[in-house]
């Protein structure tokens, strides 16, 4: 297969302007699913989640989840939505082995909220209004496990086994408007617009919120007007793509840029672009071409008969909107003044989805940098090793008590680190561990200066050097005291001792 | 679609193979023929709706009107595995077994 | 004994309920003879499906054991019942008429079956049907039609014409039916028995293997407007699986027919009759059989109203456009992956052409020409013109009866333009059988109830004919009692119940045989 041929981004840029709008599917975290009242639960085994609805038995038939509800108001709330005074469901009616009824139960005509407004805020300190049109509720589908042929591949495969335990999943999908004028920063504005959505959702706490398991998951459409067409509105724009399942931040950000170098590259040479849909590779960082909008997209939508209309009181989209939690532009902004972090720290942990965690473990009573130091240095690296979620892996308490023995001195950096791994396999508290494994600091200075004279005897003209004023040469022999002390000495500690004995 | 039927709304041989694609049904060529025609007989019957369905009449989905019903977020009603696959024509390894996938999922 | 167990037969459920009460006759002894009669005469009449004498005898023996422990059961425990294959059950396969359904076997009942059962109702088979409930006539079942009672070369209507046949025919004192567009009124019309529609949402429809979600509703079969009113009584109420439930204390239809049958409930009653269900080509022995009903209520003290009820002309329109858009979606779960027939064509092929290839064998030709209606109704482009008007015509056709019922308190129609057909003479021109649903028809639009009893037989054929009463929602009840008190008229017209009235199925046979 050909290279994709791309056009620079910023020769991209000079030539047109870019135009995305972002489709993004949350999963709802209640107990039971959209319109059954079967588990809603991930990893469990195949085809064990389920009511006769959930597999569309014959006589089956949906009822509303109200949490879900309530969390969906909830959400369109948050995203500055207003809530219909009348909101009904409709049929989406397509075949497919992961469908169940083969229609897909969502909303249509009159969505539970709309007509809102998202504020970002890019690394540069640009604040960005994304335009939201709607957010309605429906049923996420089953997982098809595609079997022979290239592994886990649709095409060439043998056969499929489909697991419904995902059918019925509760979903709100957010659309945007059309968001213009990003220009440079468009990439960043989307994956910026999906870390706000998921903070949202985070502080609500009516999502997982893991892109990694499709708890969030993003569409994003790109499309690219000439130059001398800012001023247009929706009245130009150029025919759009959209890629599907884009999975996460840093994913969204390169699937978006990907689109607009392809894009540019085609519309530069003559070509015109196909509307369809498209598939991004993590791997290889490109997007592929899938299937063509066409005729089959008739979805012959007409209102679920199965199912009443809903008209939330407005006491009660009141009493969700009493119970919002602050904005995340403004809690962000609170936090990092109140942690005193550079914005590029404070980025990095919104990346990361570490905010909150950042705040427990300062709750806890741990330093903000020490706090930010811990999550996203060795936590986050086991958790990355471990393909586990930092916050499943260790309490705020429990860092605490950790950081606790190192301001006591009784841990250096290098043994808290082993003491965190030990807390995090389970191997009992910071004390313990450090007790068991033997991991304390040697205070006695006895043990350090037979350490740094056997290391002075394998270097002997180190001393000569730090005379001369080569403090730096020191740094041998503190090297290999620590090599000899396992780690378990204050580094600063034989430091001093080693200038010492120069200076004797 | 509107190439696929003809001005007044006869319906033709593509118009039914199109419909039976929407629908998933391998219709034979006779069947397509006798729907074509039972349908263009049908809908010159039906198509009368739109006399009287002027634009102030509402819609009507629901014969007798009720609003907001909801369950508790609550487990109940759920299938062993061995009933969910009961009725299977084939599965494997405890889920549903297809062939072979030709589309993409929407 | 063997006299006295065919006699059982032909008792009421009411006079069964009572023997059993009792004591006089066990819950086994029902089933047994039940079973007795079908192997009898099922042969000839192909009302059911399926039946389990097995099961049904130890469900019998159960209650029978529980009766004796002292337990205190509902007035219909341990009477049979005969239920539509459209309702899913646990101990017998639930069909629907389907080839693609054949065999299934569900993991719940549905919520009427179910509510019998708790009842002490006793499963005594499942009732053949029209493929997914569309047709008329009950010959659009993928394993054979089933026949008349009255006259075995005659259609018993549809879609529940196995549910109708086995009551006419003694095999089931009570069946359960479901009613699109009059799947139980008119098979009660055309074999003699008695069935209704309740309102919309008056009985679940969780486990009623769906046709049209916003027009199917589930309801009582049986010889007596009594006996029809206990079965609605057992089977109504809220359902939480059914989000179209109604939440309704409603009254005991059982008590409103007792009162109908002795009082005089018919005096003052305003009784109306639209100009628009006298349809034209109505069967002459049928007409005169309506008016001579008419005359008798009148001579009761009841006030006939002439009622004009100008939508109805467009009922069948938008029943044949909302039915098969519905319709075409709800049966769009038969696809061969979780449950049911499939078919894989030669060389295999992709999911979408066994799905494909499944479809085109297991639905036969009504079923396809729905499904194939109601795709292209709800289509893009089309959708406004066909499904839109349809549902706008909706609300017309409701707002006639708020008009017509603001006139009077029930409505009177025959329950179907002509008396039974024979079999295999329909078929030609589908547009015709669906003109003759346009008695029925209305009641499911504007989710209003409606009821079939026998009022004599047509001169001309001999043959049973149906009156149709119909109600405001929620009015169920007064349907009942004007019912009963009409049959009661007639019973005292004829000298004997209606349903005592049919011919034995010997001579039935024989006028088969004659054909």
């Amino acid at each position: 297969m050909a290279k994709t041929q791309l056009m620079p981004f910023d020769q991209a840029l000079e030539l047109f302007e870019p135009v995305i709008g972002l489709e993004v599917h949350v999963e709802l975290n209640t107990k039971t699913k959209m319109f059954s009242s079967a588990p809603n639960a991930f990893g469990s085994d195949p085809n064990t989640n389920l009511t006769p609805v959930c597999l569309g038995l014959p006589g089956s038939l949906p009822v509303v989840n109200d949490q879900a509800v309530r969390y969906s108001i909830s959400l369109g709330l948050a995203l500055g939505c207003e809530i219909a005074e009348v909101s009904g469901f409709a049929r989406k009616n397509y075949f497919y082995p992961d469908m169940a009824k083969n229609y897909q139960i969502s909303q249509y005509d009159d969505p539970i909220a709309h007509d809102g407004s998202v504020e970002i805020e890019l690394a540069s300190g640009r604040v960005v209004h994304v335009p939201i049109e709607r957010a309605h509720m429906e049923e996420d589908a089953g997982k098809l496990n595609h079997v022979g042929g290239s592994t886990g591949r649709i095409q060439g495969a043998e056969y499929s086994l489909v697991d419904y335990n995902r059918a019925g999943v509760p979903l709100v999908e957010i659309v945007t408007r059309p968001i213009f004028g990003g220009e440079a920063d468009t990439p960043e504005i989307a994956a910026a617009y999906v870390a706000t959505i998921r903070e949202i959702v985070v502080a609500l706490g009516i999502s997982d919120a893991r892109m990694e398991r499709g708890n969030l998951r993003c569409d994003a459409n790109v499309s690219l007007r000439p130059r001398g067409n800012e001023n247009a509105g929706m009245s130009v724009l150029g025919t759009r793509t959209e890629t599907k399942n884009v999975n996460s931040l840093r994913s969204v950000e390169r699937a978006v840029r990907f689109e607009i170098q392809r894009q540019a590259a085609i519309l530069a040479a003559g070509g015109s672009i196909t509307q369809e849909t498209r598939h991004w590779h993590e791997d290889t960082g490109e997007t592929s071409p899938g299937r063509p909008k066409s005729d089959a997209d008739d979805y012959r939508y007409f209102p679920e008969p199965d199912l009443a209309p809903m008209t939330p009181s407005r006491e009660l989209v009141e009493e969700l909107r009493a119970a919002l939690p602050e904005h995340p532009t403004l809690r962000r902004r609170r936090l990092m003044s109140e942690w005193e972090f550079s914005p590029l720290e404070f980025r990095d942990i919104v990346n990361a989805g570490l905010v909150a965690e950042i705040e427990a473990t300062v709750a806890a009573g741990v330093a903000p940098q020490s706090a930010r130091k811990w999550w996203t240095g060795e936590i986050a690296r086991i958790a990355n090793e471990r393909d586990a979620q930092p916050a499943d892996l260790i309490t705020p308490e429990q860092i605490f008590s950790v950081v606790e023995l190192v301001d006591a001195g009784t841990l250096n950096d290098k043994l808290a680190r082993q003491v965190i791994q030990g807390v995090i396999d389970g191997e009992g508290t910071a004390a313990e561990i450090v007790e068991t494994r033997g991991l304390a600091i040697v205070s006695d200075d006895g043990p350090l200066i037979e350490a740094i004279d056997a290391a002075l005897a394998q270097q002997p003209d180190v001393l000569e050097k730090i005379r001369d004023g080569k403090v730096q040469a020191a740094g041998a022999v503190i090297g290999a005291v620590m090599k000899a002390m396992r780690g378990q000495a204050d580094a600063a500690r034989v430091r001093e001792l080693v200038l010492e004995r120069a200076a004797g | 679609m509107s190439e696929t039927s003809g001005a007044n709304g006869e319906i033709t041989a593509q118009t039914v193979e199109h419909l039976a694609d929407l629908a998933r049904i391998a219709l034979t060529p006779d069947e397509i023929t006798t729907l074509s025609r039972d349908l263009d007989s049908i809908l010159h019957n039906i198509a009368k709706v739109s006399e009287v369905a002027s634009d102030d009449v509402p819609a009507t989905s629901h014969p007798i009107p009720i609003n907001n019903v909801t369950r508790p977020d609550e487990v109940a009603d759920v299938l062993t595995l061995e009933q969910a696959l009961e009725n299977a024509p084939e599965t494997t390894d405890g889920m549903f077994r297809v062939s072979s996938i030709l589309g993409e999922e929407q | 004994m063997a006299a006295n167990h065919s006699q059982l037969v032909t008792l009421t459920a009411a006079e069964l309920a009572s023997a059993l009460q009792s004591r006089e006759v066990s819950a086994v002894e029902a089933a047994q003879a039940q079973l007795d009669r079908i192997a009898e005469v099922d042969g000839q009449l192909h009302a059911f499906l399926a039946t389990d004498p097995e099961g049904s005898i130890a469900a019998a023996r159960e209650i029978d054991a529980r009766r004796a422990a002292g337990e205190s059961l509902g007035e219909l425990a341990g009477v049979p019942l005969a239920i539509k294959d459209v309702l899913v059950t646990t101990d017998m396969p639930s069909t629907a008429g389907s080839r693609i359904l054949e065999g299934y076997r569900s993991p719940y009942d549905a919520t009427a079956v179910a509510k019998a059962r708790a009842a002490g109702l006793v499963n005594i088979g499942k009732t053949n049907m029209d493929e997914f409930a569309m047709g008329s006539s009950t010959e659009n079942s993928a394993y054979g039609p089933t026949r008349n009672p009255w006259a075995l070369d005659r259609v018993p209507g549809g879609s529940g014409g196995g549910s109708a046949t086995a009551v006419a025919a003694f095999e089931a004192p009570l069946a359960l039916g479901s009613d699109t567009g009059g799947s139980i009124r008119q098979p009660a019309a055309l074999t003699g028995t008695v069935g209704a529609k309740p309102t919309y949402g008056g009985v679940s429809r969780y486990g009623a293997i769906a046709l049209a979600s916003s027009l199917d509703q589930i309801g009582p079969v049986a010889r007596t407007v009594l006996d029809t009113a206990l079965l609605h009584d057992v089977i109504a109420g809220h359902d939480h699986h059914d989000s179209t439930s109604l939440r309704h204390e409603w009254p005991s239809m059982a008590a409103a027919a007792r009162e109908g049958a002795v009082g005089a409930s018919l005096k003052g009653l305003r009784v109306g009759v639209v100009k628009q269900l006298m349809l034209e080509g109505v069967q002459p022995g049928v007409k005169a059989r309506f008016e001579a009903s008419l005359a008798l209520l009148a001579a009761q003290g009841a006030e006939i109203v002439e009622i004009d009820a100008p939508h109805f002309e467009y009922a069948v329109a938008a029943y044949y456009l909302i039915l098969p858009a519905e319709a075409s979606s709800n049966l769009a779960k038969y696809d061969s992956v979780r449950f049911g027939l499939r078919i894989t064509p030669e060389g295999n092929g992709t999911v979408e052409n066994v799905m494909s290839a499944t479809r085109e064998v297991g639905f036969g030709a009504e079923v396809k020409r729905r499904i194939i209606l109601g795709t292209y109704a709800l289509s893009a482009g089309y959708y406004d013109a066909y499904y839109g008007s349809a549902q706008k015509v909706r609300t017309l056709i409701q707002r006639d009866f708020a008009q017509a019922f603001a006139q009077v308190d029930v409505i009177a129609s025959p329950t179907a333009p002509t008396t039974a057909w024979q079999i295999g003479t329909h078929g030609g021109d589908p547009m015709q059988d669906y003109l003759n649903d346009a008695t029925t028809i209305p009641a499911n639009l504007a989710g209003i109830p409606g009821l079939s009893l026998p009022i004599g037989t047509a001169e001309e054929d001999g043959l049973p004919v149906g009156l149709q009463l119909l109600a405001p929602a929620f009015e169920d009840a007064r349907l009942y009692r004007a019912g009963a008190a009409i049959e009661q008229l007639i019973a005292e017209r004829d000298g004997k119940p209606f349903w005592a009235q049919a011919p034995s199925l010997a001579s039935a046979t024989a006028g088969k045989a004659a054909n």
